[in-house]
């Protein structure tokens, strides 16, 4: 694998996404249309999509996709999963030869559960604790086994990502053979992190996948905020830090998807001075409690889990994002002509405020071990919320 | 010409001394005066406290006793012709590298009186200062820097302990918060006055920095020697101490502020406590601080009833009980070799906010060796701290707030991007209301008002002055950070919190790029 550092300087990724709230099913080649149709906003040295409902047949089981630089480590990697989990499946991640793309580095994919040792077997095995599990896996294979690298983690869905532009990186890996009912698509433009395999997005962790258009300026923060909790940020770049934010926030410290949001971009004091009860203390709260974990620089992100589709802008907006509707479908990308390409007459478009999230999830009970997070753990109501520029503004919490 | 000089040999021979004062012989200061200028108004006369400046009646003009000048420049200030000049006094001793004029007069000084050599200030060691050697970021394409007079640019700090998570319910449709969180100190500007006694800088001082940090959002400290009466109006802007020596502590006055700080030591002596003279225990001191007029004001070196790491937290929680546990309980500990281990102690000690200062730290009055040579610089006692804190996962459980040896805004940004809180600054506040360096505040005897109580003496430093001065110096930082902050793309002061990429290194070595966290220059 070549670490190619960029010679050029200027900004802009693209992105582009796509959910469908019951579930169907959507062609690899509509999100490559998509993102491709963004083309300038890229220069060759990154692209990725993430999939989501790609692997009914092990949907039970952690997909690990695994880059690896060499046979050995490749080797070393799956001795750690012989001695870590019960392996089902394992085989090579499908790819053509594709003109432009130099040097790739090995794929392979392992379906895999974890394997608890000893008394904590009974009281662990299938239960929430296995994310846990996995999330300690995976980054102790980042951290330790040199040249490899498990890109993504979560059951029924994969990430595929590598250096090239979009269409070169879906031809790899022969995207257009997948469906998925969730798709997120990335084209880089790498500035401050060398463009490398390992660094083009999407990043994930579990089932959550981000793709980022932006420059994360309180990275060094975040990354020491995370590393309190067991995160070793190791693959060179300010995205890897979302994912380990959004899992930690959502999943482990369980807030509603709502305030996970507010906390990566939250309102400025001016504006929480201005707050009635009990907002207020809310806000105050997930500031001095989570003010390590604001993002804080230029982003537009997509972030993904298996039961929904969030699209966030930074608290000053100074990256775009566009988001449409058209029946069960929703799409959102850093340009309009990005959602225009695959979808020519959509019912609505808007473009999402500063740091105000578009949350769209599944309804209810569409595929198994759904994850909701919308509106807290214990009164959690699976309806969709889907921020609407004006229609629904008295819905935000923030 | 100097027309007094002619006259120099003829004047009556001293009476001999019965021994010979060497450290007498070769003054640090030479008082320059321009004949030409002076109207021999006695202004200087009047200000020097020292009584460098005299009058010969029978020659009718001025004279100077240049061994009694300490550079405090007030005759220069002062003098309405600008006809004083305050130099170091050229007389020098053969170079030597190691045997340099400071050592040398030293040893005169103790030989003539057999004492202790004492000074104020903070270090004076040129030990390397690390905020000289770390740089800051700025955006350039790839991300916007952000302008402070145009966008928000928010500086609000809030301190005590945080909980690792919050949980919040929903009720109609609105968000509860279900962990119970604070008290907590809201900061508008992250930079608070660090601990000067009343006693060691005079009351009007000390309202000036209460009505400063009223006005700024922040906060001032006592000091270890009491509230004076006319200040309980600032309680909520208020830090009360409680040192080894008590002074003034009774259960109003731990409840007069919104913190308790518990003072173990002080980054200009660590290890030893605190001397007030007895010249400086005035009325009003004696009522504040509860000790007759005219007695010293001596601090044990330890609290005695703190002889170990549990009877730390037994103090902690003795003050939370009197307090209800609606004050903050602050630790401050001078930054010494093993800083980390003691942070982390105290921590878990229940602090809610541990305090570092370090080895330039700032005081009235300290043994010179001390000031000079013990504990370390506050860049890495506090890198090496916040990480500590961090890798034992309690970071958040408290604060940490650093001082000595801060200058500027650009040290305050450096200091929170290694990992502060907030920083507390004394010095630069003594500056801003004049303020030499002289560094003769145990003397009682400051020209210029600060460092006194001497009721003739405090009257050259109105509130009001030192009110406005103080608050102009911590406007104008708060403004360059805002500025630095944009620069880095950053909007809100939690972002550089801790963020060390933020910070580069020029002529550092590996082994304090480590510990300081930062990468080198160029990398």
């Amino acid at each position: 694998m070549e670490i190619l550092i960029p010679n050029k300087e200027q900004a802009g990724c693209g992105l582009s996404g796509i959910i469908n709230r019951k579930g169907e099913l959507i062609k690899g080649e509509v999100i490559i249309e998509s993102i491709c149709c963004q083309m300038e906003r890229g220069n060759g040295l990154g692209a990725g999509y993430a999939a989501y409902g790609i692997y009914p047949e092990f949907a039970e089981y952690y997909c690990l996709h695994v880059m690896a630089d060499t046979k050995q480590a490749l080797k070393d990697v799956e001795e750690i999963l012989a001695h870590k989990c019960y392996l089902v499946h394992q085989e090579r991640i499908p790819t053509r030869a594709t003109p432009g793309i130099v040097s790739p580095p090995r794929f392979r994919r392992y379906f895999v559960k974890p394997r608890y040792e000893g008394e904590i077997r009974e009281i662990c095995e299938g239960t929430v604790d296995e994310d846990d599990y996995m999330v300690e896996l995976v980054m102790y294979i980042n951290k330790n086994v040199s040249g490899a690298y498990v890109i993504s983690s979560g059951r029924n869905m994969g990430a595929f990502k590598g250096v090239g532009f979009p269409d070169q990186i879906a031809n790899f890996f022969r995207l257009e053979e997948y469906s998925a009912y969730i798709w997120t698509a990335h084209n880089r433009f790498p500035t401050n992190t060398p463009g490398w395999w390992g660094g083009a997005h999407p990043f994930t962790i579990l089932d959550w996948s981000i793709v980022h258009n932006g420059e994360i300026s309180s990275y060094g923060t975040n990354r020491r905020y995370l590393e309190m909790f067991g995160y070793h940020c190791t693959l060179l770049t300010d995205t890897e830090v979302v994912a380990y934010l959004l899992d930690l926030l959502i999943r482990r410290h369980g807030l509603p998807i709502e305030l996970a949001c507010m906390a990566l971009a939250p309102p400025f004091w001016q504006e929480i001075d201005r707050m009635e009860e009990p907002e207020k203390s809310v806000c105050t709260a997930i500031r001095a409690v989570y003010g390590a974990a604001m993002l804080n620089g230029p982003f537009a992100i997509l972030f993904a889990y298996n039961g929904g589709l969030v699209g966030l802008n930074d608290r000053v907006k100074l990256r775009p994002l566009v988001a449409a509707k058209k029946g069960d479908f929703y799409y959102m990308a850093s340009e309009e002509a990005a959602i225009r390409a695959i979808c020519p007459d959509p019912e609505e478009v808007w473009c999402p405020k500063a740091g105000e999230p578009v949350i769209v999830e599944l309804e209810p009970h569409t595929i198994p071990n759904q994850r909701s997070y919308l509106r807290g753990e214990p009164l959690r109501i699976s309806a969709p919320i889907c921020r609407f520029p004006l229609a629904e503004a008295e819905e935000e919490e923030e | 010409m100097n027309p007094q000089k002619e006259n120099v040999k003829t004047s009556a021979p001293k009476p001999r001394k019965k021994k010979i004062q060497f450290s007498k012989f070769y003054p640090d200061f030479l008082i320059e005066r321009d004949w030409d200028k002076c109207i021999k108004c006695k202004i200087c006369i009047r200000e020097c406290t020292y009584e460098a400046h005299g009058w010969d009646k029978k020659r009718e003009t001025l004279t100077e006793d240049h061994s009694k000048c300490v550079g405090c420049h007030r005759c220069e200030a002062m003098c309405p012709t600008g006809a004083i000049t305050i130099k170091r006094h050229p007389s020098a001793f053969r170079e030597h590298d190691t045997w340099k004029p400071w050592f040398i007069k030293n040893v005169y000084k103790q030989a003539d009186t057999g004492g202790v050599l004492l000074a104020a200030t903070g270090c004076a060691v040129p030990f390397r200062n690390y905020w000289d050697h770390l740089v800051l970021d700025a955006c350039q394409v790839t991300n916007p820097p952000i302008d402070p007079l145009r966008e928000p640019m928010e500086l609000r700090t809030y301190l005590g302990p945080k909980p690792d998570k919050l949980e919040v319910t929903l009720e109609d449709d609105k968000f509860h918060l279900q962990t119970k969180v604070g008290p907590w100190i809201k900061l508008e500007v992250p930079i608070m006055f660090a601990a000067m006694s009343y006693g060691a800088i005079s009351l009007h001082v000390h309202q000036g920095l209460a009505r400063a940090a009223k006005e700024l959002g922040t906060l001032y400290n006592t000091g270890e020697g009491g509230l004076h009466a006319s200040l309980y109006e600032y309680g909520s802007n208020t830090i009360v101490q409680c040192a080894s020596g008590r002074f003034g502590l009774h259960v109003d006055y731990l409840n007069a502020g919104v913190a308790i700080e518990i003072k173990i030591g002080q980054g200009a002596k660590p290890g030893i406590g605190g001397h007030l003279p007895g010249e400086k225990v005035t009325e009003e001191i004696s009522k504040t601080r509860m000790i007759p007029v005219g007695s010293d004001a001596i601090s044990p070196a330890p609290h005695h009833d703190i002889y170990s790491i549990e009877d730390l937290r037994g103090l902690i929680y003795a003050l939370k009980e009197a307090t209800e546990y609606k004050k903050l309980v602050f630790v401050k500990i001078a930054a010494v070799h093993n800083a980390p281990a003691i942070a982390s102690g105290i921590v878990r000690a229940g602090a809610d906010v541990v305090v570092l200062d370090g080895l330039r730290g700032g005081t009235g009055a300290a043994p010179t060796m001390f000031r000079d040579y013990v504990g370390i610089p506050i860049e890495l006692a506090l890198a090496a701290v916040d990480e500590r804190l961090r890798q034992e996962g309690i970071r958040n459980q408290a604060s940490l707030v650093v001082s000595g040896g801060i200058r500027c805004s650009a040290d305050v940004v450096k200091a929170i991007a290694l990992g502060a809180d907030a920083v507390y600054i004394g010095t630069p506040a003594l500056i801003a209301v004049g303020c030499t360096m002289c560094g003769r505040c145990f003397t009682g005897k400051c020209p210029w008002g600060i460092a006194t109580n001497n009721p003739d003496l405090i009257k050259r430093l109105d509130p009001d002055t030192a009110f406005e001065k103080i608050y102009n110096l911590v406007h104008g930082w708060a403004h360059e950070i805002q500025e630095l902050l944009g620069a880095m793309g950053l909007n809100s002061i939690e972002s550089l919190r801790g963020n060390r990429d933020k910070l580069r290194a020029v002529g550092l070595n590996e082994v304090e790029l480590r510990i300081l966290g930062v990468k080198h220059a160029g990398e």
